[in-house]
């Protein structure tokens, strides 16, 4: 034995001691070891031949060289049914790493499921672990980002695992709006585990390696009678195009873990941090001159709004959120003169920019998230109006465009609004009109602030009536451009397009200090 | 005075210019998708004539007829393509009492017509190319003329100018081909179905004399420009004065041009083009009867604005100048830069929104004509040209030098360009030294061209370059405001990974200055290392070198540009190019069995049907794009599976066009 072997050679005054300290200090360094190779080497092989990296590669790419401290390394699970109580079956850690550490220097909370171990399921203890890091993170005020690979509940541990679910929905709960919540989804996640990655701001996907469902394909199989593949029931393009479920999907582990890194450096740390300022070497007064005519004359004519935010904002850095779902709104991060801001624009390429159920309730909830976490909102508008049809009528556009609505109007934060063309109806109101608490609210020289199109209102207005396209000409002239808005101080001002970036990063410097309450309430009714 | 231009965009600029300098006031015409360009703007006044397609705008006689009425203008400048060589227009002017900046009706007759022109230059006393003859009607009358001269023959239509359209055939099957393909192309870009074949002469150098021409029968000859490098025989580098002239050459070829110039009596600026062979003998070609696209090489050697003088002429005044007074100071060279794919046959259309826009004129002796700014866009109406980028030196080396560092300098985004091509060519030994022919990119790049090829040095200092960006956008990443304090690291262990190839990469930093261990070599790398920038002016072991930076992406991606051509590079840590095998690989579409456009345009032409079976390299349908047919083959014999296009259709590049089985 080696314990005897070491104690021979020391003295014999300290044998005692030494002989129990090193027993100790031994098994400590066994249990580290064992932790740090999961579920052993075999299934570490096997999670790779998948082309997924094991739960310590992933936090040791996501965080800062050397800034990780992890937590809880000798945890094990309790259960003591089925024969998990003997000693193969337990394993330091149990199927999850957490810990603390840095991303670019800025304190982060990290959870990293190990798919090695009981295949990642959620043990209690597991739960424990990832309780214990949530809470320290709401407490100094960290986000947490949760990096997902579990075959979901611990079967053997029963009502406890379920419990432990019951523990992280509850803190994904309470401490939304104050830290930012992040997952990545980097294996299957599946059942109740899914409502976790659901409860917080983002959910990122790795593509071809992960899923997200409720019921995997055979019980739908069994219930529903439908054949579907893995990748067409909860892949990351059936959630990022389809759903709405994901907000964004990468390649593969390394190239999500490394945007995730990028991504995280436009957020606050909580809700009490203002938006972060980065080093910015674009200038602050740019000229944007290709703005000047990137509206067409011809109002019908589409143009990609995508061109007009890359040009205004920093270095032309536009981290999209759902840029395949929903596409006739464009909803993302950059930043202007180095600090965050969020982004919210009608894209004419699309459906004509017009509002419907899905890209209400994406621009609601990343409003939402833009005002929890005191990041400003720039908002583009093109908008024709809400889309009519029966399937949206059905579908219940009333209340879901009213949840943008809501967003707008609730949000407290910096908001500058740029009207690029059509303002048409109500939907020139619920794009973060200065009805809605604007703080500063321009119009370009294309802007038609107007209740509808000059056709549709010449059709009413003048019903029956002969000379319909003098009519039109009339209210072209009088209602097609941004003056009726701004005779009446709805919009700020009327602007050259090239000064656009110029005028938002003045505005955001005096806004910084902006300071409005909403009553007090325990909490809004947004409609659900 | 009004003057009217109707000419490409970038030449209406160029008039406009000249016009403002001498007080005349101007109106542009222009489409409906150029109603914003910049020549519009420039002018005093614009007209819209038409919407995009040439033929119902810029080529449509009586909207710029009713645009001349309304504006009352009392000349009209043609610029080149397009009217200019139009008799028909001029003799519409002529009937209003319109001037017209350019040579009368007369001369653009008989120079327009490549036939008879020959004949009217034997007469002269100009030499002309052996074995040319008439008007082609038949594919098989084509192939009889083209066996009567001998193979190679060249076809082209009889009304198009430069070398649009101009096809060569080696055999009776291309002849049929160049034939049809050539007379489809007359149609519709000139209106003008007629066609010429002639003998092929092989290894010309392209050379061509400028005159100047007044209405009281003088003329001068303004010196030669050498136009040999061309893709598809249009010109892509010009040069003034040629280094393959001597003095007692360019005085015969001079003169036999304004010989041919009088004998026509004409008047204006004109250009006299020959074909020369290695013994310096020389034939004439053709006579443009208009302004040249590669005329700012001509002016930069001798000092005359040849808009200004044509203006003067049209107005009855005599030439200012004698001939021992046309100088040749210095060297000018013009790079046509194009929003084209150089890596697809030297250069293929391509369209976009230029997102980002810098011209190089920040420095000295450098002269851009372009009608385009940030915000255009390259839509697939008209000519790809983006600009035309002339330097000037006192010899050669230095024009040279300064278009290495013009083509270094100049940012284009959002549409694909040909610099890469361009910088490859003057920097290329054989044109340094002036060994060039009409088929110097055949000859110099008979794969096709595939970007600057590095060397052990320049892969060196590509790779770190790229990891010291790298680093300094790390860097950045780490410096928020009043938060933290950025960590410095004392050694960065990378991996920069260039095609297939991954290399081991130490870099460590003193300040702005990083020093970088890579391929058993040390690279010494400054700058200031501004990340809004789209330029990368950087120091590399004491030299300067301006980089562009194309791309930067989160996952380590980095596209540069260095030395012309654009490499991505993936820069990562240690740790993650370790694990980066892990990997799974993602399988490309295989593109055998599918045929997608290489361009944007329109489909001309479908050659087949689904259940067809094709064999390799048949053609299966036709894509019109920048008024250039291009023939899409099959890649491998097998059946249709499906045709996903049809004629008269747009397309994007990119689009699916047929599936094989």
């Amino acid at each position: 034995m080696a314990i005897s072997v070491l104690a021979y050679v020391l003295p014999l005054d300290c044998r005692w001691y030494s002989v129990s300290h090193l027993s100790v200090q031994e098994r400590i360094d066994k249990k580290r070891k064992a932790a740090l190779v999961g579920g052993g080497q075999k299934r570490i092989d096997a999670q790779h031949k998948r082309g997924k990296l094991t739960a310590r590669e992933r936090v040791e790419l996501l965080l800062d060289p050397n800034s990780f401290v992890e937590y809880d390394m000798f945890v094990e699970h309790r259960c003591s049914d089925f024969g998990m109580e003997q000693d193969r079956n337990k394993f330091p850690g149990d199927s999850v790493v957490t810990g603390q550490g840095r991303i670019n220097g800025r304190l982060v909370y990290v959870f990293s499921q190990d798919f090695t171990v009981f295949g990642g399921s959620l043990s209690g203890a597991h739960a424990q672990k990832i309780c214990k890091i949530m809470d320290q993170a709401v407490m100094v005020g960290a986000p947490v980002i949760g990096l997902n690979d579990s075959g979901g509940a611990r079967i053997q541990e029963g009502v406890e695992s379920l419990a432990g679910y019951a523990d992280i929905f509850l803190r994904n709960v309470t401490a939304s709006g104050v830290v930012p919540q992040i997952s990545l989804i980097m294996g299957p996640c599946a059942g109740g585990a899914v409502y976790s990655p659901a409860l917080t701001d983002f959910t990122f996907m790795v593509k071809d390696t992960s899923y997200l469902f409720i019921t995997g394909p055979d019980v739908v199989k069994s219930v529903t009678n439908e054949d579907v593949t893995q990748e067409e029931l909860g892949g990351a393009k059936t959630h990022t195009a389809v759903s709405g479920v994901a907000h964004r999907a990468f390649e593969n582990d390394i190239d999500a873990l490394l945007n995730l890194r990028d991504f995280f450096n436009f957020l606050p740390l909580s809700n009490k941090d203002a938006s972060p300022v980065i080093e910015c070497h674009d200038p602050s007064d740019r000229l944007v001159p290709g703005l000047d005519t990137i509206v067409p004359m011809e109002s019908t004519k589409a143009y990609d709004m995508l061109d007009i935010i890359h040009g205004i904002v920093d270095e032309r850095d536009f981290f999209e959120i759902m840029p395949n779902y929903a596409k006739n709104i464009v909803v993302g991060f950059a930043r202007m003169n180095g600090r965050t801001v969020g982004i919210v624009g009608n894209q004419p390429k699309v459906a004509s920019g017009c509002l419907d159920i899905n890209s209400s309730v994406k621009g609601a909830r990343f409003v939402r998230f833009c005002d929890a976490f005191n990041i400003p909102i720039i908002t583009f508008v093109d908008v024709p109006g809400f889309l009519p049809g029966t399937a949206q009528e059905y579908g219940g556009i009333i209340r879901h465009g009213a949840k943008l609505l809501f967003a707008f109007a609730e949000a407290t934060v910096p908001k500058i609004t740029i009207i690029t063309r059509k303002a048409y109806g109500g939907a020139y109101d619920v794009m973060s009109s200065k009805h809605l608490r604007g703080d500063m609210n321009y119009a370009w020289p294309t802007a038609e602030v107007a209740v509808m199109g000059a056709k549709g209102a010449v059709q009413i207005i003048f019903r029956g009536k002969e000379n319909q396209a003098e009519a039109e000409a009339e209210y072209v002239e009088k209602f097609a451009n941004p003056f009726p808005a701004a005779v009446r101080g709805f919009v700020d001002d009327i602007i050259e397009p090239s000064t656009t970036r110029k005028r938002i990063c003045r505005d955001l410097e005096v806004l910084a200090s902006k300071k409005q309450v909403n009553p007090w309430k325990k909490h809004a009714n947004i409609p659900l | 005075d009004f003057l009217d231009c109707q000419l490409t965009r970038t030449y209406q600029c160029r008039v406009i210019k000249t016009c403002r300098k001498m007080g005349i006031q101007t109106v542009a015409v222009h489409s409906d998708v150029d109603s914003s360009a910049v020549h519009v703007k420039m002018a005093d006044e614009a007209v819209c004539v038409g919407p995009a397609p040439t033929g119902k705008s810029y080529l449509n006689m009586d909207a710029i007829m009713d645009a001349i009425r309304s504006t009352g203008a009392q000349a009209v400048h043609p610029g080149y393509g397009f009217l200019s060589e139009n008799k028909e227009f001029a003799q519409r002017l002529a009937a209003e009492g319109v001037m017209f900046v350019g040579p009368d009706t007369h001369a653009i007759q008989a120079m327009g017509d490549k036939i008879q022109s020959k004949l009217i230059a034997k007469a002269a006393g100009v030499n002309t190319i052996p074995g040319f003859d008439g008007v082609v009607k038949t594919a098989e009358e084509a192939v009889k003329i083209a066996q009567d001269i001998g193979y190679p023959v060249m076809i082209k239509a009889s009304a198009g100018g430069g070398g649009k359209g101009m096809r060569i055939a080696w055999n009776d099957e291309e002849t049929r081909e160049g034939f049809r393909f050539s007379s489809q192309e007359a149609a519709s870009s000139f209106g003008d179905d007629r066609l010429l074949i002639e003998k092929f002469i092989d290894n010309p150098r392209h050379i061509e004399i400028q005159v100047l021409a007044d209405k009281h029968g003088s003329a001068l000859w303004l010196n030669e420009r050498e136009c040999s490098i061309q893709r598809r025989n249009q010109k892509v580098v010009e040069e003034a004065p040629s280094t393959f002239l001597d003095p007692a050459t360019r005085r015969a070829m001079g003169e036999q041009a304004v010989q041919l110039a009088k004998a026509v009596q004409y008047s204006s600026a004109g250009t006299v083009e020959f074909l020369v062979d290695s013994q310096k003998n020389f034939y004439f070609l053709e006579m443009n009867t208009r302004l040249q696209v590669e005329h700012p090489i001509t002016e930069c050697i001798t000092g005359l604005d040849l808009v200004q003088q044509m203006i003067r002429i049209a107005k009855g005044y005599p030439l200012q100048h004698k001939q021992e007074d046309i100088p040749i100071n210095g060297w000018a060279i013009e790079s046509r830069v194009y929003a084209e794919d150089p890596y697809k046959s030297f250069g293929l259309p391509s369209i976009g929104r230029l997102s980002q826009y810098q011209e190089p004129l920040n420095l000295s002796n450098v002269r851009v004509d372009s009608g385009i700014q940030e915000g255009s866009d390259i839509s697939i109406y008209y000519d790809p040209m983006i600009s035309k980028l002339v330097t000037y030196g006192a010899t050669r080396a230095e024009a040279l030098a300064k278009m290495e560092d013009a083509l270094d300098n100049y940012v284009i985004r959002g549409v694909t360009h040909n610099i890469p091509l361009l910088r490859e060519i003057i920097t290329h030994p054989r044109f340094i030294s002036g060994d060039i022919t009409t088929n110097f990119l055949p000859e110099v790049y008979p794969s096709g061209f595939h970007g600057h090829q590095l060397a052990t040095d320049s892969r060196r200092e590509l790779l770190a370059s790229a990891a010291a960006l790298y680093i300094a956008a790390q860097l950045r990443s780490q410096r928020f405001l009043l938060s933290t304090i950025p960590q410095e690291r004392g050694k960065w262990e990378l991996c920069v990974e260039l095609g297939k190839d991954r290399h081991n990469v130490e870099v460590t930093r003193s300040g702005n200055t990083y020093t970088v261990e890579v391929d058993a070599g040390r690279v010494e790398v400054s700058g200031e290392w501004n990340l809004a920038s789209p330029l990368l002016p950087l120091t590399i072991n004491g030299t300067h070198r301006m980089l562009q930076c194309l791309s930067r992406e989160a996952s380590g991606e980095i596209t540069v540009q260095y030395l012309g051509t654009s490499f991505k590079v993936r820069v990562l840590s240690k740790l993650a190019a370790e694990l980066d095998s892990y990997m799974p690989e993602k399988i490309p579409e295989d593109t055998s069995s599918i045929l997608r456009s290489p361009m944007p345009g329109t489909v001309v032409a479908v050659a087949v049907k689904a259940g067809d079976t094709v064999a390799e390299g048949q053609e299966i349908c036709v894509i019109e794009a920048m008024k250039m047919q291009n023939s899409m083959t099959a890649a491998k014999t097998a059946k249709v599976k499906s045709v996903h296009c049809k004629p008269g259709e747009t397309v994007g590049e990119g689009d699916l066009l047929v599936e094989l089985e």
